[in-house]
């Protein structure tokens, strides 16, 4: 399928998708965060779109909002797609987690969730994985600072 | 010669012919074994020489090879390192059992030791239960292990403790009972008498030809299961346990065990030579029509150490070869396969015994 | 149910515990920490602890150059270090809208091919090893260095070789290099089938791999395994088939991609070991004709990348290795994601492994590959 029928396909499920499509190969779609598990069951569940492979999920900083960036593949079907999901609360920052129904992205989110501190709302287990126990603060942030370990130029 | 063997004639001259009287005997005994301990050692040390040599060999490699011609005392090198080295030790282990475990297996492989005939008349004791005897003090060895295991405190150290226990316990009976078998053809369980049978008869391994083979073959398995090495090394499987039950141990006392391994490999191998194939007896008698007595003797060590040497080297081909079994398949190997055979192997050997099966020497 | 009422019914109480496997063990191959929850021998859950080896890779390479970028994807999968840089390499390239020489993309493929050979050799003499056969180490090591000397004379390393960089290559291949290749190809020819008489036909070896460790295809599916992984799972994953790159792009180039419908540890150990003879198959078809070509494209003294959002992905011994470039138009990227092979292969190992031995857990992460700088980055 191509990125506009993906587009005309997925457009009427829910409002306010937002679709772009600049400077990038993927269809992308910015979905608001209470949409975003009821999206990602539907992608992969619908038989025409069939996302079942999540192949890479990135956590995102944009300066005032944090995301999360999934990239998904149809095995079935082979075509690809990027959602984005936003969320403009830094200090408490939370999205709904899509483990259950992609299961790579548990591993996926306790990263990010380390990284740069969005919490994984029903993560079955959203503990510190990659970061020491008692390390302070999100390092992939933008607005992170540590004098003695980072080099910046 | 009045019919003594060489260990008697050395007790009576301290005793007799100095007039020591019984510390004479005293002083005998220690002499050897003294001489017993030395041959120990050595042997131990240049076991663990050969295997690095025979692994270098399957392995593209040259194995040791800068200390001393051919690397002869690379060993002796680690001899000394392993004595020097501290001895460290877990804070919260079990003192007492932590330091008492390394003695057990090394313990038990030297009185094993001590009934081998290495040549005619060259045999410390000569007991007449001796093939049971072995197989009874063998198996004292893995309580130093499970001691060894469950006295470091260490997880690691404690599943390759009863990892082990479960495996030899397991696989004595195979040891046994293929023993057995083996006896059925002797009708006795001296070692000096099972090597008289095969003076004449021919080697047992003729003599019981195919339940004997099947003895062999498995008595080879469950040796190497007992010695606990590969492909039945679960005790210290690097890969999963770091280095099982003797994680914690260091400098001498891991040498103790890790000597008794080594030892306890020869003691596998001497007991098949003895029981299947003529201890020191020469093929096709060929040394034992010589005249002159203490010649004899030595080609009978000459011979005993070569065919020894022999079940090593398979033993080290089994190691380098052969990937490890899991837990589970190797007391299915033993309980489902190694022992319903074995048991229809004693019948079926019972039954040749009983018709007069087995093969007669036509030399 | 207590103790008492336990003994009552004839039952052994059993206790779990917790052991800790990592970050310094032989098996983990690295400093991976796996926090094991077992019942005896038998494994209830897996907790894998990274962050040992953690450099952040990602974080740097904000602050770097695009060209710098390059040296640091070396450090991650260094088993595939050159595929690392190939997949930067053709990002940037796409970013910036290059299109390199043939000769360059044939040269970065067959180097590529050699650099998955290498890695798999390297993974077989290890598995062997994690298995208790020790000897496969050496075979596998001694068949590495061949190529590994290969790489030595073209550009100047063995293992973190930066030989692709943005817009073509950093040097022309040695003149040496097309003979070299293909004399390793007739000499691995003869040294594959040792190999398979070593430990493939081995009944212990068939009895510690098959039935182990099974992920089925749903599954591989939903942990986003690639590579040798999902492939023996019966999912095809090959970015060299899906998604073209290189001189895959090129030329029709004949190789298939092994599948098997297993999904044991014995179907993984199947196909990296056809995977060995497929990659000959391409170089062989490959290195006879390198066409004449520029080596590398005129670039930027300082490169920036336009705004956008860039994804490249490639094959690397261990699967899909994605790049994902968020560009401000600076001359760093403003976020640089990694996506790497290892990290989704390593979400599945606890769902294979609950259940089965502690000796299996090791067949397993024997066969999932595991490089744990390519997992913490």
């Amino acid at each position: 399928m191509t990125n506009q029928q993906l587009q005309d396909l997925i457009n009427p499920w829910f409002e306010n998708l937002a679709f772009t499509e600049e400077a990038t190969e993927f269809l992308t779609v910015t979905v608001p965060k209470e949409k975003l598990h009821d999206l990602a069951e539907k992608l992969k569940s619908n038989s025409k779109t069939q996302f079942d492979y999540l192949f890479c999920e990135t956590g995102m900083d944009w300066g005032e909002e944090l995301g999360v960036i999934y990239h998904l593949r149809s095995t079935t079907h082979g075509h690809e797609m990027v959602v984005k999901v936003t969320t403009k609360d830094r200090t408490t920052a939370n999205l709904d987690t899509v483990c259950d129904i992609w299961k790579t992205a548990e591993l996926h989110e306790r990263e990010i969730h380390d990284l740069f501190g969005i919490k994984f709302n029903n993560h079955p287990n959203m503990e510190v994985l990659i970061l020491p126990p008692n390390w302070d603060g999100y390092p992939l942030r933008k607005d992170y600072v540590d004098e003695v370990n980072m080099i910046i130029r | 010669m009045d019919n003594k063997t060489y260990i008697e004639q050395l007790i009576s001259f301290f005793s007799n012919d100095l007039g020591w009287g019984i510390w004479g005997d005293v002083t005998g005994w220690i002499v050897v074994a003294v001489v017993y301990l030395a041959f120990f050692a050595v042997t131990g040390l240049y076991l663990v020489l050969m295997e690095r040599k025979v692994a270098g060999w399957i392995q593209l490699r040259h194995g040791p090879n800068r200390v001393g011609p051919w690397g002869l005392f690379q060993t002796i090198g680690d001899a000394i390192k392993l004595v020097t080295k501290e001895l460290t030790g877990t804070a919260k282990a079990d003192k007492f059992l932590y330091n008492l475990a390394p003695y057990f297996p090394i313990v038990a492989a030297l009185i094993s030791l001590s009934v081998f005939a290495f040549s005619k008349d060259l045999q410390a004791f000569d007991i007449n239960i001796g093939l049971f005897f072995l197989t009874a003090v063998s198996s004292v060895g893995v309580i130093g292990i499970l001691l060894g295991g469950w006295a470091s405190n260490n997880k690691f150290a404690l599943i390759g403790a009863m990892r082990s226990g479960v495996q030899v316990i397991s696989y004595e009976l195979s040891v046994g009972l293929s023993l057995l078998t083996m006896v059925l053809l002797t009708g006795s369980l001296q070692l000096s008498e099972i090597i008289e049978v095969q003076r004449t008869g021919g080697w047992l391994i003729y003599q019981g030809h195919i339940p004997a083979i099947i003895a062999f073959m498995i008595y080879m398995i469950a040796g190497t299961a007992e010695t606990n090495r590969a492909p039945f090394d679960l005790i210290e499987a690097e890969s999963e346990l770091g280095a099982g039950y003797h994680t914690e141990y260091s400098g001498m006392k891991f040498a103790y065990f890790f000597l008794a391994e080594f030892i306890n490999m020869f003691i596998i191998a001497a007991i098949a030579v003895t029981v299947f194939f003529g201890g020191w007896l020469s093929p096709f008698g060929i040394t034992e029509g010589i005249e002159i007595e203490w010649l004899q003797a030595i080609f009978g060590v000459f011979w005993f150490v070569l065919k020894v040497g022999m079940i090593i080297v398979l033993m080290m081909f089994f190691r380098w070869t052969y990937p490890r079994l899991r837990i589970d398949q190797v007391l299915t190997l033993e309980w489902k396969y190694l022992l319903p055979l074995n048991l229809m192997n004693i019948v079926l050997m019972a039954i040749m015994v009983w018709a007069g099966f087995t093969l007669p020497w036509p030399f | 149910m207590d103790y008492e009422a336990q003994i009552k019914k004839n039952q052994f109480r059993t206790e779990e515990y917790k052991i800790n496997m990592g970050p310094q063990h032989p098996a983990t191959h690295g400093v991976l920490r796996l926090n094991l929850t077992i019942d005896g021998e038998i494994i209830k859950r897996v907790e894998p602890d990274l962050g040992y080896i953690h450099r952040g890779i990602e974080k740097m390479c904000e602050y770097d150059s695009y060209p710098q970028i390059i040296h640091l994807t070396d450090r991650m999968d260094y088993l595939s270090s050159h595929n690392n840089n190939e997949a930067v390499a053709l990002a940037i390239e796409k970013a910036l809208e290059i299109e390199v020489s043939d000769r360059v993309k044939y040269i970065r493929t067959i180097v590529g091919e050699l650099t998955r050979l290498a890695s798999h050799q390297l993974w077989w003499g290890v598995m062997g090893m994690d298995l208790g056969a020790l000897t496969s180490y050496f075979y596998g090591f001694r068949d590495r260095e061949v190529i590994n000397d290969i790489f030595e004379e073209t550009c100047g390393a063995r293992l973190t070789m930066n030989y692709s960089i943005p817009g073509g290559i950093r040097y022309d291949i040695h003149k040496n290099f097309v003979q070299r290749v293909k004399d390793f190809i007739v000499h691995f020819r003869s040294k594959l089938p040792e190999y398979d008489q070593l430990l493939t036909g081995n009944i212990i070896f068939e009895k510690r791999m098959k039935g182990v460790g099974i992920l089925s295809k749903e599954d591989a599916i939903s942990y986003g395994v690639s590579g040798p992984v999902a492939r023996a799972s019966g999912v095809k994953s090959d970015i060299r088939k899906i998604k073209p790159y290189s001189a895959f792009a090129v030329q029709d180039i004949d190789f298939k991609e092994p599948i098997y419908t297993e999904g044991d540890a014995y179907s993984r150990y199947k196909v990296r070991i056809d995977e060995m003879w497929e990659s000959m198959r391409i170089i062989e078809q490959l290195v006879d004709n390198i066409p004449e070509g520029n080596i590398k494209e005129p670039t930027k003294a300082v490169i920036k990348l336009p705004k956008g959002e860039f994804y490249q992905r490639v094959e690397t011994a261990r699967g899909e290795l994605g790049v994902y470039i968020n560009s401000d138009g600076k001359k760093s990227p403003y976020r640089m994601k990694f996506r790497s092979p290892g990290f989704s292969n390593l979400s599945a190992l606890e769902d294979m492994a609950v259940g089965s031995k502690l000796g299996d857990l090791v067949a397993m992460m024997a066969t999932l590959d595991l490089v744990v700088p390519d997992i913490d980055r």
